[in-house]
């Protein structure tokens, strides 16, 4: 590690673009985009958070083990929100065996 | 100033210690990822049944000031980056500098919550006995603003600690035992810093903007 | 360095300084893994008091010995002891800290001070568990299902979940700890391909705890909320889901049982070997399905909620995974059933815990595959059935593992040989007992008899009663040891360095180590348990 990391413009680029991002996530919410105004929401926030991760946290440059931890957290919390609302979605499926819900 | 000194046990080169604290604290984040997760699948589990009422909800929060504290956590993030390149450089007063501005960033984002909060207590949502919102179910709604207060507090205790460990790490800047590691620990202490940012990048749109446009008919 | 004249040179970790303060404030693993073997075994014998009160009272029908809300406070105490404060840290915390560093070859954990840490933090959990018995205990079940325990349950939830929410960060430490010191300190020579495989199992151990623990954080401190604050987060009155909380519970619940395996598997793993003097048959195949078990263990969660109001479809994919689930494990006792075959086998005490637990390993698997299949789950869930299921896996498999390392380890711990016929004697009435408490819960369970109730119909009396007997018998098997273990330690016969004539690092430095573990660096230069490249070279190791 001998380096000294990321040049200043380098960070100075990242939070204009974050900034920019902000702003975009922001003004859309206020549009009428129907079930695309979440998913909208949800991809300016994975992509705010890419740049964080890769700039400000090192991780472009950092050795391949610290990218599996860096992105086990994330896996493992898909699997926690996937199967969970694989019940939550599907109960009314069955709904005259379970009763239904509220 | 960043003369070499021997690693602590039991570690066998400097470079060595550095890599296990970095991973170490990969780690950690890992588990921090699962645990805001799992307070977040709860909210998005209520979202998804009572998406309704949730808008309403989500329509009295304050989104003024959630996007200018989303800009302050942003801005802390950017000079804590240059906090960590400066304690790389072996800078003494660049490292206490980004990291004091890192932290009066970081207790201007406290400041703002802490006006939201009192601002929503004021305006009878903190879901207490004296909850009232009409137009939505009150039970439902009820659930939004445990949900908001839930999340939003346990992030502020995480930037409250953040903090702490800024606060410690710019002492021992000024009286320069931050050599001994190289400002390693700045690293460390950024990585926790950005976390602590990520998690408020997903909860502002979840909280604030989800919902915002009212709906048509 | 140079020794003053006439200073005394410690000879090992236990005599190298007498101070309390130098047990109290240590970072060395070999001392915090004692540390937690004496506050574990305290757990221990709770945990199975309240397990000795509720078999006394399941002797006969009628519930006649204590009242209903008591007995409910009796079996989550029981529970929660058991896990949280002994099944959860058991050997990670004592053989993992005292045996990770010396199998590596390293001089220490990668985070000293935090190991010692972890140990105040789980201990700091244990007291507020101990207050909320002492206060009169909880009665929720260890599961602590919502609403009951969120808004209805009278008893002192908030203490017990405190104390859980508290011990859980300090496995999550001690998962941290052992993730980072098996990639970073390993001794030149020492590969991935080299590690013993208790090591791969401890680390497929921590990926579990490091992950899986947040999320019983948060479904108890919800619940902690809900409580001080009367909000309602799980009341269906207020639009709340209780099965929100089963998933966030289980989710941690269930990767946690394999937290309490899988270093068993990999304690079984070095016993097997050693005893049978092979290699291990497929070492590849073990190691690897010590990660697949990890992996593997996160999806499958919803198989305890079959009957919650969870959906047929999400119950369909759980039961699917979970029979995937069970593949690794049955590649794990073919291994080491094949480990077996045409070894030198010997008897002593650690292999009778071995050969045990392959057995009741096995009995307890194969019956979770019954209760992974829906249809039958809807029969026997909540009955005696899934009582004795994983008791087959947690007391005849876990249990008995852990007897096991502690008698392989013991005289490399203490440099003290325990009395072998004891050791012998006690396995095999541990063994005996275990059978009888547990067999005849499968029998009961299958027949209806429900767990958690303390007054029964007479038709499950027999059934009872030979568990009970069962039960005082393993109780004998348990205090045994308590009683030639702390014998040993005045008048056992010293330990050599090797004294099992088995491979491994920890057993190329004396016993007991001293506290910087290797006097050099070792370096490793052949593949790990070489038993017959030894015995092909004369036997020098």
């Amino acid at each position: 590690m001998g380096d000294d990391g990321p040049r200043v413009r380098t960070y100075l680029l990242v939070y204009v673009l974050l900034l920019g991002l902000l702003g975009a996530t922001t003004g859309l919410a206020f549009l009428d985009l129907g079930g695309a105004g979440a998913a909208a929401a949800l991809l300016i926030a994975a992509m705010k958070a890419l740049l964080v991760l890769l700039f400000f946290m090192h991780l472009r440059g950092s050795p391949r083990l610290v990218w599996l931890f860096a992105g086990v957290g994330f896996y493992w919390l898909a699997i926690l929100v996937s199967l969970s609302l694989s019940d939550l979605l599907t109960r009314p499926w069955f709904s005259s065996v379970l009763g239904s819900r509220p | 100033m960043n003369a070499s000194f021997p690693p602590t046990e039991p570690y066998a080169t400097l470079e060595e210690q550095r890599d296990s604290a970095t991973l170490g604290m990969w780690v950690f984040l890992s588990a921090e990822v699962v645990f805001f997760g799992a307070l977040l699948l709860s909210f998005v589990s209520y979202r998804i049944s009572y998406p309704r009422d949730f808008d309403v909800a989500s329509r009295q929060t304050k989104v003024a000031l959630g996007t200018l504290n989303t800009g302050v956590l942003l801005t802390s993030s950017l000079f804590m980056a240059l906090a960590v390149r400066a304690a790389r450089k072996g800078e003494r007063r660049g490292t206490i500098g980004w990291i004091l501005g890192t932290m009066s960033l970081g207790f201007g984002f406290l400041a703002i919550k802490a006006a939201e909060y009192v601002l929503e207590i004021q305006d009878q949502l903190f879901p207490g006995p004296h909850f009232y919102l009409p137009g939505a179910d009150p039970g439902h709604a009820r659930l939004f603003f445990l949900c908001y207060f839930i999340l939003t507090s346990v992030h502020a205790l995480h930037v409250t600690i953040g903090l702490g460990l800024l606060g410690v790490l710019a002492v021992r800047a000024a009286w320069g035992s931050l050599c001994r590691e190289k400002g390693h620990q700045v690293e460390i202490a950024g990585l926790y810093w950005h976390f602590v940012d990520l998690v408020w990048i997903f909860l502002f749109p979840l909280l604030y903007l989800l919902g915002r446009h009212p709906p048509h008919g | 360095m140079t020794i003053p004249l006439g200073a005394r040179v410690p000879e090992n970790y236990l005599t190298a300084d007498y101070r309390l303060r130098s047990w109290l404030f240590t970072t060395d693993h070999k001392r915090i893994g004692i540390l937690y073997l004496i506050s574990l075994t305290f757990y221990f014998f709770v945990g199975g008091f309240f397990a000795l009160l509720m078999r006394l009272e399941l002797v006969t029908p009628a519930g006649d010995l204590v009242q209903p809300e008591t007995y409910n406070r009796l079996f989550t105490m029981h529970g929660v002891i058991m896990l949280f404060f002994f099944l959860v840290p058991s050997i990670p915390a004592v053989f993992g800290n005292f045996f990770l560093p010396l199998m590596i070859g390293a001089r220490d954990v990668a985070f000293p001070r935090l190991n010692l840490a972890s140990w105040y933090i789980f201990n700091l959990g244990g007291l507020l568990a101990l207050a909320s018995i002492i206060l009169g205990g909880v009665d929720t079940g260890w599961t602590f299902y919502t609403p009951y325990s969120s808004v209805y349950s009278n008893s002192y939830v908030l203490l017990a979940a405190g104390g859980i929410f508290i011990m859980g960060f300090s496995s999550i430490i001690t998962g941290l700890n052992f993730i980072v010191t098996t990639h970073k300190l390993r001794a030149p020579g020492l590969t991935w391909g080299r590690l013993p495989l208790f090591v791969w199992s401890l680390y497929a151990t921590a990926l579990i705890q490091v992950l899986a623990t947040p999320s019983i954080t948060i479904a108890l401190g919800l619940i902690g909320v809900d409580r001080l604050l009367k909000v309602g987060i799980f009341d269906p009155a207020l639009g709340g889901d209780p099965v929100l909380f089963q998933h966030l519970f289980w989710f941690y619940s269930h990767p946690a049982v394999y937290v309490m395996i899988l270093p068993g598997m990999g304690v079984e793993s070095e016993l097997i070997t050693t005893f049978s003097r092979q290699r291990p048959y497929g070492y590849a195949f073990i190691a690897g399905s010590s990660l697949a078990i990890a992996v593997l263990s996160f999806l499958v969660w919803g198989h305890h909620m079959f009957v919650a109001g969870q959906s047929v479809f999400a119950s369909l994919i759980f039961s699917l995974l979970s029979f995937l689930v069970a593949i690794p494990s049955g590649v794990k006792v073919f291994s080491w059933t094949a480990t077996l075959y045409k070894g030198a086998v010997s008897y002593a005490t650690p292999m009778l815990y071995a050969l045990g637990f392959i057995g009741l390993f096995t009995i307890g698997g194969l019956t979770g595959l019954f209760l992974a299949t829906l249809a039958v789950d809807v029969h026997v869930t909540d009955t005696y059935f899934v009582i004795a299921h994983f008791h087959y896996i947690m007391v005849g498999g876990m249990v008995m593992a852990y007897l096991g390392a502690m008698h392989y380890w013991w005289p490399k711990m203490t440099g003290k040989r325990y009395p072998e016929a004891w050791g012998r004697l006690s396995a095999l009435i541990v063994f005996v007992g275990f059978n009888l408490t547990f067999f005849p819960q499968f029998l009961m369970g299958y027949l209806g008899m429900p767990r958690r109730y303390h007054a029964y119909p007479p038709e499950f009396q027999i059934y009872h009663v030979l568990s009970s007997a069962g039960a005082s018998i393993l109780g004998v098997g348990y205090l045994l040891p308590l009683v030639y273990f702390l014998w040993s330690l005045r008048y056992g016969a010293p330990a050599g360095a090797d004294p099992w004539d088995a491979t491994g690092l920890e057993w190329r430095t004396p016993s007991p180590p001293p506290t910087h573990n290797f006097g050099e660096t070792p370096v490793v230069t052949e593949a790990p348990y070489a038993y017959r490249l030894r015995e092909d070279e004369g036997g020098s190791p």
